[in-house]
């Protein structure tokens, strides 16, 4: 067997050997990563809705990088419209 | 009687299932439809909602049922001769499960992929759901208490596996890590992990490991017990990368490597079938085969734990609607073939009838060791490995099987614990370690109050079974009100369903008055909670289909859909 057909016959052992490992379990695992990056959004803005952030000094310049999940996450919270006055995003 | 034809009949007649009665099914009654866009596709999402190549999700489909249930039924189920347990798999694999499992990730997904017990609700009704949940729990329950029983029993007699069954453990554990963390590829970390597994089962008959016959008050079948759940517990409250996926991978590995060299060790070695075709000669206490054959063989032949898989993450994934002929069917007769492979080590793989009469002395016995034992015979005649290394290899098999159900079975119990803490508004309930030890004791008494030391877990196997069929007959009725609303035929559903529902009702009638005469109260009160379910079940059956048949006579314009 040339060294070629062995790097495809590896690739594609490995592509099904990857999906056969994670394919089950890809939805709990993305789920748990959400649980943990909500917590996170929570904290980045808790200083807006009231809750003392002693961090709130270094959190702040993240607040634009999050913007863009912003939505998703309120609406995931159970907030149909945003519950900061001075961010609207709906 | 050679096995090789037994082999042969079986996996011929499931084969032709899946080429003539499958595409009948899904062409002509189903109508699938291959441009129908799939929830995978109408709702990706990159979770939940993957669009995936039928092969791999026939392999995650396959390995997620097939356990160690469809090793234990067949197993205990010989005891009344192979030729009833043999066509049992066969016919109910074909006509049963097959449909079953095919019908329900079909239904599912032309129906947002719900899983079938919302489903249940959208298309039967609210009280048919109600149903349903008690139903579900009371399977986890049963799942959870027989497998513990299960294992602990196979330790004590096989304590050369006690090294690699734990020990397989931590090789997981380290997978886990190692992909996750340290971002390994995946086929290096299969080999080596793969090697170090068997190199334990080498290194298990050096070192055979076995407790104390009394810890404390308990005697050993009782510490090993209270040692899996403790095992259990701890499992279930890990994430799940960390030690359920990378078990679940070895499992689904080992599942392979095993059912290759079942069948390949019989096909070379040819071993005569020693169990009598039908056991007039039954060990004294034996209950009746009709119906109890059909409630000892639930998975193998059909079972309702099937269509939770199906409904709840197979239908998410289905690429095109035609693969569910491929997935739910051909995964039907995996798990039908690997319950095959079973009936023939328990029959096939002793020396003569006296030996196989004294393994089987009463009923309950026999059962996974019996498949071990004679397994292993097979193995040693076949391919050339020493019995009690190939003993070993088969207890692990199993117990790895039985163990990663556990840690499933009592998750989702929690879960279930959760949601009725939070709809009854009991704050200490929706917490995962209350609600898991809320879990783990309501299994632990179930196992212990069923014998008193524990080994009297098999005694539920059979009302396992019962609530088992009785959750497929659920799933059953779904897809059967769904075809009646589209005006198709529905005997193809229908007569499966009422056939198991006169099955499991009279298993339960004959096992109550067993219970009554043995004075076994614990068991006797959970018989009757199921059989209330199943008259209910039922009640249900016919008043939702009796609804939807005069529906669809007061509107006779609608065509078929």
């Amino acid at each position: 067997m040339s060294l070629d057909k062995f790097k495809a016959w590896y690739q594609k052992a490995s592509f099904y050997a990857e999906e056969a490992y994670n394919a089950p379990y890809r939805s709990a695992i993305a789920r748990a990563k959400r649980e943990q990056d909500d917590l996170f959004m929570l904290l980045i803005f808790s200083e807006m809705m009231g809750v003392p952030n002693p961090a709130s000094y270094y959190t702040l310049e993240l607040q634009p990088l999050l913007m863009e999940r912003f939505h998703d996450w309120h609406i995931r919270m159970g907030l149909e419209h945003s519950p900061l006055d001075n961010i609207k995003c709906c | 009687m050679n096995a090789i034809f037994l082999m042969l009949m079986g996996l011929g007649a499931m084969a032709l299932g899946y080429f003539v009665y499958s595409k009948f099914i899904c062409e002509k009654i189903f109508k699938v439809d291959p441009n129908f866009r799939t929830p995978a596709h109408e709702m990706q999402d990159g979770v939940d909602y993957v669009p995936t190549n039928k092969y791999i999700l026939w392999g995650h489909h396959f390995t997620s049922v097939a356990g160690a249930a469809p090793i234990i039924g067949p197993a205990i189920a010989v005891i009344w001769g192979w030729v009833p347990a043999f066509l049992w798999v066969v016919f109910g694999t074909i006509f049963f499960a097959g449909v079953h499992d095919a019908g329900a990730i079909w239904a599912s997904s032309r129906n947002k992929a719900k899983s079938i017990g919302a489903l249940t609700g959208d298309i039967v009704g609210n009280r048919a759901r109600s149903i349903f949940m008690i139903v579900i729990f009371l399977v986890l329950l049963m799942v959870n208490a027989v497998f513990a029983v299960v294992i602990s029993n196979q330790l004590i007699n096989f304590p050369s596996a006690t090294l690699p069954v734990w020990g397989a453990i931590v090789v997981a554990l380290i997978i886990g890590q190692l992909i996750y963390r340290k971002n390994m590829s995946l086929l290096l970390v299969t080999v080596v992990g793969v090697i170090a597994l068997y190199a334990m089962i080498y290194a298990g008959p050096m070192l055979p490991l076995a407790l104390p016959e009394m810890v404390g008050p308990f005697s050993d079948n009782q510490s090993w017990i209270i040692l899996l759940f403790v095992y259990a517990a701890i499992a279930s409250l890990l994430p799940v990368w960390m030690l359920l996926q990378p078990r679940d991978y070895i499992n689904g590995i080992q599942l392979f490597i095993g059912l290759i060299l079942l069948y390949g060790a019989v096909l070379i070695s040819g071993p005569d079938v020693v169990a009598p075709a039908f056991n007039t000669n039954v060990p004294e206490g034996t209950p009746s085969l009709i119906p109890l054959l059909f409630v000892t063989i639930a998975c193998g032949a059909i079972s309702g734990f099937h269509g939770l898989v199906s409904s709840g993450t197979t239908s998410k994934q289905l690429d095109k609607e035609p693969d569910v002929r491929f997935v739910g069917y051909f995964g039907a007769v995996g798990e039908g073939s690997l319950a095959l492979a079973a009936i023939i080590a328990a029959t096939a793989g002793f020396a003569t009838l006296a030996d196989w009469q004294a393994i089987y002395s009463s009923f309950g016995k026999g059962g996974v060791s019996a498949f071990i034992n004679g397994g292993a015979n097979i193995l040693q005649a076949g391919v050339g490995l020493d019995t009690v290394l190939s003993q070993t290899l088969l207890t692990v098999m199993v117990v790895l099987f039985a163990g990663t159900t556990m840690d499933t079975g009592l998750r989702l119990q929690r879960y279930i614990f959760q949601e009725w803490g939070s709809i009854y508004n009991i704050g200490w309930m929706q917490k995962a370690a209350p609600a898991t030890l809320l879990a783990v004791g309501s299994c632990l008494l179930l196992a212990f109050g069923a014998g008193g030391d524990g080994s009297g877990g098999m005694l539920i196997w059979p009302l396992f079974g019962t609530t088992n069929q009785l959750l497929a007959g659920l799933t059953l009725l779904v897809i059967t009100v769904m075809l009646v609303k589209l005006r198709r035929p529905m005997w193809y559903t229908l007569a499966p369903l009422i056939f198991l529902l006169i099955m499991t009702t009279l298993g339960l009638l004959i096992q109550l008055k067993s219970f009554y005469d043995k004075g076994d109260w614990f068991l006797f009160t959970m018989d009757l909670v199921v059989l209330v379910a199943a008259i209910l079940v039922s009640l249900e059956c016919s008043s939702a289909l009796t609804k939807q048949i005069k529906a669809n006579k007061a509107n006779p314009a609608a065509k078929e859909a």
